[in-house]
């Protein structure tokens, strides 16, 4: 098949119209224009994640081996009691996924500029805050998938066993992972430009994870010792998402589109 | 020469007025006024530097003007005519782990087209198997341009804006790359190609556009006319 033949396939099939005479508006094609959806494209751009890192494994990997090492150089450097580690325990399992989530966040967003991929999406009709979405739920279930590796080690480790409601540590990783990939995907986004993305990120995300931080740390620890109830942090966790997964959808365009 | 006679006479499907673009002190197009027909093959040529991507870039929408007024389709926001617009850049915008076909399926997917038809037509038209499993990274140069160019293709759009296509592209491959435009200008879209490889284009482009430190300096119909 000659190319010409293929270029009028083309034509045909794609229903490329040729363009109407007159000015401006009038010469696009009057073809019915696919409908962009919202949901399927950040279902596609989810998919896309997963399978990208399914083949690739960066991610996943670095954030076991972080974690891995900060269990183990820790369980060697301190001998605690089971009281001490009950104590302890809550502040050290978000450090540690708090930095190891950093690596999966930096990741997400450099291979949107490898061959300038970002461009491609910013010159599609596809709304930019599916996009955003895709990359914080992939984010979320890589730090969830590494928080359920991780911490049957961490209780093996330090030998803990909650003395409070125990299920309640579930609502807590939960809406404490969301706050750091929610606020970590739209900083991560925010330092893309930057030369020194990795150093930015961390800078950027830090300080407004505090609330955030002190809430799972807080939570963690009431539950472990069974000391105080953890619905208080709790509460505090799922206003502190609302909040800011509201504002990230709202800036993300913005940030996307920027220079 | 004058504005007036870098614009086309036919009704235009590309306005631009006054257009300056600066990156912070730097100007990379310095008031440029031209229009643009449709249906017409365009080969924006001139030296590195010249301001070439970044007049592509603006057409896409994917650079704002820091002066001036660009209207595509009538519009002036970019956002609405988004569908229409295929853009190819210096960089693949293709992802190096996943097929070709996965990443037409992925592009084609943000222009809300769910079917496999059209992914398969555009690699059939840049004459690329369907059925290669082998990731694009894994690509020869001239091959990520070929898929380059059907990701540009894959919603049907009606302005095609190419940046450097037949960059490290073989000559026979070139020359087929050059046919495939020519048909698609043919069949009524417009196209922009920057690129600096003119000879290549030189039979099959309508006009010649040819820039300097970031200005339109000279429209042609062919290489003769330019050359006098």
């Amino acid at each position: 098949m000659t190319l010409t033949a293929h270029t009028s396939d083309v034509s045909a099939s794609q229903n490329m119209a040729a363009p109407n005479q007159g000015t401006g508006n009038n010469f696009k094609s009057n073809r019915p224009l696919p409908p962009i959806s919202g949901f399927r494209t950040t279902v596609a751009s989810l998919v896309k994640d997963i399978r990208l890192e399914w083949r690739s494994k960066d991610a996943i990997n670095s954030m076991l081996f972080f974690s891995l090492l900060v269990v183990v150089v820790f369980s060697f450097s301190f001998d605690p009691t089971a009281q001490e580690s009950r104590r302890i325990a809550g502040g050290l399992i978000w450090v540690a996924f708090l930095f190891a989530a950093i690596v999966a966040l930096n990741q997400t967003w450099a291979r949107e500029m490898r061959n300038q991929v970002l461009d491609a999406y910013r010159v599609s009709p596809a709304p930019a805050n599916s996009l955003f979405l895709s990359k914080a739920i992939g984010n979320f279930l890589f730090v969830l998938l590494l928080e359920a590796v991780m911490t049957p080690l961490f209780i093996m480790f330090y030998q803990l066993r909650a003395l409070g409601p125990a299920w309640q540590l579930v609502p807590i990783a939960v809406l404490g992972t969301w706050a750091i990939v929610i606020n970590g995907t739209f900083f991560a986004s925010i330092s893309l430009r930057t030369r020194s993305r990795e150093i930015m990120l961390p800078l950027l995300l830090f300080p407004i994870s505090i609330p955030a931080l002190l809430a799972m740390v807080e939570g963690t620890t009431s539950i472990l010792s069974g000391e105080l109830t953890a619905r208080f942090w709790i509460a505090l966790l799922l206003a502190y998402d609302v909040v800011f997964t509201m504002a990230s959808l709202l800036l993300f365009e913005t940030v996307l589109h920027a220079e | 020469m004058e504005a007036a006679h870098l614009n086309s006479s036919a009704e235009s499907i590309i306005t631009v007025q006054g257009l300056i673009k600066q990156f912070g002190r730097f100007a990379a197009l310095r008031g440029i006024d031209a229009e643009f027909a449709p249906g017409k093959l365009y080969a924006v040529l001139g030296d590195n530097g010249a301001g070439k991507t970044s007049l592509l870039r603006t057409l896409a929408g994917l650079s704002q003007p820091t002066r001036g007024n660009v209207t595509v389709f009538g519009s002036s926001d970019s956002s609405s005519i988004r569908h229409h617009i295929g853009y190819m850049a210096h960089p693949s915008l293709l992802y190096d782990e996943m097929s070709g076909m996965e990443n037409l399926r992925f592009f084609a997917q943000l222009y809300g087209i769910q079917e496999e038809g059209p992914c398969v037509r555009a690699m059939e038209i840049v004459h690329l198997d369907p059925n290669l499993s082998r990731p694009a990274g894994q690509y020869s140069q001239g091959m990520r341009q070929r898929l380059s160019l059907a990701r540009a293709l894959v919603h049907g759009p009606e302005l095609l804006l190419l940046d450097e296509p037949f960059s490290n592209v073989d000559a026979r491959s070139a020359q087929e790359m050059v046919r495939l435009l020519a048909g698609l200008r043919d069949a009524g879209k417009t196209i922009f190609v920057v690129t600096h490889q003119a000879a290549l284009l030189e039979k099959a482009a309508d006009e010649l556009l040819y820039m300097e430190v970031g200005r339109i300096t000279r429209r042609a119909q062919n290489y003769t006319e330019a050359t006098v």
